[in-house]
């Protein structure tokens, strides 16, 4: 699956891997931000915003050519609003659009790119998210790639199966999917009771402690201050 | 000496009125290790699983002389550790650290308390160069030796393992195989796989439909039940001799 | 049915993502009540379940295919407050770990698809799913889809994206095709979960609290009406999201010529004004009907 590619990315160690992942969040955030309020013609900020994330890319060591063409899922739906909006006669939100939202989805890859998820969902929850949630997240991510090989070799067995012939073809497909997708929920049920005796096997006592508690240094600090203020400094000028 | 689990008299029934445990009697000793064995729904699981506490049935179970209910669950499962069969189900957290030092944050263990144990038992599993990893990017074998070390870092006087050498391959069983004769612990393993069990284990206790029919020595429970199939390998290729 | 950063104009995103927020709180609260740290690997794991159910392909004919989302299962499985959360950790983790749909966006993707689509997929299972549940189930999963896709839709038109009649028309009924297959594999999923263990879908009934009712009939009535007010209206809704002052603005800077400012004819105010009366109109009915009917149900 592609999105190990990204968690490889993150396992990555440069200056911008080590900074807290508030500071990243809460910067990532000011770029949205700016970038979501800035008029679509406004060339000069989008064009220091690009060139920040290019550094940005390059000082964490991540491959600028894989990123960039990375971001581009966001091409097919953005260009082709971009399309509708140029035709209906409103050039400059056309561009803006499409320029707009692929920046924002290097940003973000940027983001996780230099961020392991599970520290993205402590700095997360040191920003205010409600702790459930980031626990819920943090067991989600970790069996997603599980289950979803699960579903993987279902829809091979599916396929192998699949060379149903006939009228009732359709039909016989759908049975096998709903099959394959009832046996999955019930294969992740068991997976989260297994999980659960697990837990309880060494002692849970009722609430996760936390191991690593987030530090957040002067560096990230001046991180923060610094390039936050470039980004505000940009979009005001 | 006082027996390290005393199991006298269990009975356990499931929700949908199966009895899967039917009058256990069974005793463990400190430093001694025995192979539960029986077919696929004997019950041996169940029964491992009423040791702390994780089912409760019907009779009395004493585990290091803690009576197995309620009150004392949080010790108990402080004295006896579990490594069960699946490890994915096992090693919960984002990185092998943070799932190691579970268990010694559950004992109530500072942070850093519980990572210098989490450390010694990686280093006696001979995992430490795995710390950050996350459980994904680990082999069959890696898990399972983790999860070995989640539990040992909680320092249990017993160690059960259920079905330890499933998806492992032969190098992978042999390198568990000497990580678990070095340990001091008393054990129980669950297993089908009766080499593994003769190289750990001298005793053996037979369990069927949820009855706990032999308990004796590993061999001749083996020979008793036919429980390999060695035999049946000469037996085959003879047959195959005579063919041609 | 994601919607990415910068679709939306500032004040569609940012009121969004103020309502989501208390709403994923209350939420957070009635499934935090009976809901143990221990519950939460069970959460996840189905939230990775989701997932990758999504994967699985439905052949729908005509040599398309279709896929579950999922909200309405969830529902009708573990119960409505825990799969308003389930969803929306999937919403999170898709936009930033997937970049489907935007961050700033993500109040109104949990909206839309977490908040509004979840419960109006349990409202037909909580109003009729113990008389007859598979054609509560089927609705469920056929308007769980529906309303979050007219909610988008909607969402988009007030921001002032361009959007000719055609294509507003055409994706409504893509919504509506995409609604009936939801449908259609919800319920055939609860069959087959019921032959391998019918205690996976539980009758309803458990926690008929007046608040879920009167919020799952709010979520499918915004569904509802943005789904009409859409379909009927358009370009209503846009001058509506002028007339709020919703839509983006792009004529500071730019030059003015192609955005006309000139639909501030009473006509089409009247009709904007008219859309939200009747829809304040049917709101206050339904909330009379649901406390009616919650009383019946807990009498």
């Amino acid at each position: 699956m592609h999105h190990v590619l990204v968690d490889q990315w993150s396992q990555g160690s440069s200056p911008l891997h080590a900074r807290d992942p508030r500071a990243k969040v809460l910067v990532l955030l000011i770029f949205l931000v700016a970038l979501a309020t800035a008029s679509p013609n406004a060339f000069p900020t989008l064009i220091i915003y690009a060139a920040l994330l290019a550094s940005g890319i390059l000082i964490a060591g991540l491959p600028l050519g894989g990123l960039l063409l990375r971001s581009m899922g966001i091409l097919p739906f953005s260009l082709t609003f971009g399309l509708i909006t140029w035709l209906a006669g409103d050039r400059w939100r056309a561009l803006g659009l499409v320029e707009k939202s692929y920046l924002s989805t290097v940003a973000v890859l940027l983001l996780v790119g230099t961020t392991p998820l599970p520290r993205l969902l402590g700095g997360l929850e040191a920003l205010g998210t409600p702790r459930l949630l980031v626990l819920m997240a943090q067991f989600l991510y970790r069996y997603l790639f599980v289950i979803s090989e699960q579903a993987q070799h279902m829809r091979l067995a599916a396929a192998c199966r699949g060379g149903a012939s006939g009228t009732r073809r359709h039909a016989k497909f759908r049975a096998a999917a709903a099959g394959a997708i009832a046996v999955l929920f019930a294969r992740s049920y068991y997976r989260a009771e297994g999980v659960h005796r697990a837990l309880m096997s060494r002692a849970f006592s009722g609430r996760f402690a936390l191991l690593n508690p987030l530090r957040f240094g002067w560096m990230d600090a001046c991180f923060a201050a610094g390039v936050g203020a470039l980004l505000v400094l940009a979009r005001v000028q | 000496m006082t027996p390290i689990i005393e199991v006298r008299d269990l009975h356990f029934r499931y929700e949908d009125g199966t009895q899967a445990l039917d009058g256990i009697n069974f005793t463990l000793h400190a430093g001694e290790t025995v192979a539960l064995l029986g077919a696929n729904g004997s019950g041996k699981t169940t029964f491992v699983l009423q040791l702390n506490g994780i089912l409760e049935g019907q009779g009395s179970v004493t585990v290091c002389g803690l009576a197995v209910n309620k009150q004392n669950l949080a010790a108990v499962r402080s004295k006896i550790g579990m490594v069960f069969q699946d490890s994915d189900e096992q090693l919960f957290m984002p990185t092998v650290l943070e799932d190691v030092a579970f268990g010694p944050l559950n004992q109530g263990c500072t942070p850093e308390e519980a990572i210098e144990k989490a450390k010694a038992a990686l280093q006696q599993a001979a995992m430490e160069h795995a710390l950050d990893k996350a459980p994904y990017h680990l082999s069959a074998g890696e898990k399972r030796k983790v999860a070995l070390a989640g539990v040992l870092a909680m320092q249990p006087e017993i160690l059960v393992l259920d079905e330890p050498t499933t998806f492992l391959d032969p190098p992978a069983q042999i390198n568990l195989l000497h990580l678990l004769r070095g340990l001091p612990q008393a054990k129980l393993i669950v297993t089908h796989d009766i080499r593994f069990a003769g190289a750990l284990a001298e005793r053996a206790a037979f369990f069927e439909k949820g009855k706990l029919v032999a308990d004796g020595p590993l061999e001749e429970i083996v020979r008793r039940f036919g429980w390999t199939y060695s035999d049946l390998a000469a037996d085959l290729r003879y047959s195959a001799q005579r063919r041609f | 049915m994601h919607i990415p950063d910068n679709f939306l104009s500032t004040p569609v995103w940012a009121s969004l993502d103020a309502i989501s927020i208390p709403a994923v709180g209350l939420m957070i609260k009635r499934a935090g009540r009976d809901l143990p740290d221990t519950r939460i690997p069970l959460l996840g794991v189905m939230g990775a379940f989701v997932f990758a159910a999504q994967m699985i392909n439905f052949p729908v004919g005509a040599g398309t295919s279709g896929h579950l989302v999922g909200g309405a299962l969830l529902a009708c499985a573990l119960g409505p407050a825990p799969a308003v959360l389930v969803m929306t950790t999937i919403l999170v983790i898709q936009a930033f770990v997937f970049q489907d749909g935007g961050v700033l966006a993500l109040g109104a993707n949990v909206f839309n698809m977490a908040v509004a689509g979840v419960l109006a997929g349990y409202w037909p299972f909580q109003l009729w799913g113990a008389a007859r549940r598979n054609s509560a189930i089927f609705a469920g999963g056929f308007l769980s889809v529906l309303v979050s896709g007219s909610l988008a839709l909607a969402e988009l038109l007030i921001s002032g994206v361009r959007m000719p009649r055609l294509l507003v028309f055409t994706s409504l009924g893509l919504f509506a095709v995409n609604a009936a297959i939801e449908g259609a594999i919800t319920i055939s999923v609860v069959q087959a979960l019921d032959r391998l263990n019918p205690g996976f879908v539980q009758k309803p009934g458990r926690s008929n609290s007046r608040v879920l009712i009167v919020l799952s009939t709010a979520g499918v009535l915004l569904g509802i009406a943005g789904f009409l007010l859409a379909s009927s209206a358009p370009d209503a809704i846009q001058s509506l999201g002028q007339t709020l002052g919703m839509s983006a603005r792009t004529n500071f800077q730019t030059p003015m010529a192609n955005y006309s400012a000139g639909n501030f004819e009473s006509a089409w105010l009247r009709r904007a004004i008219a859309g939200l009366t009747g829809l304040l109109l049917i709101c206050g009915l339904c909330l009379a009907g649901a406390r009616f009917v919650g009383r019946r149900r807990s009498a």
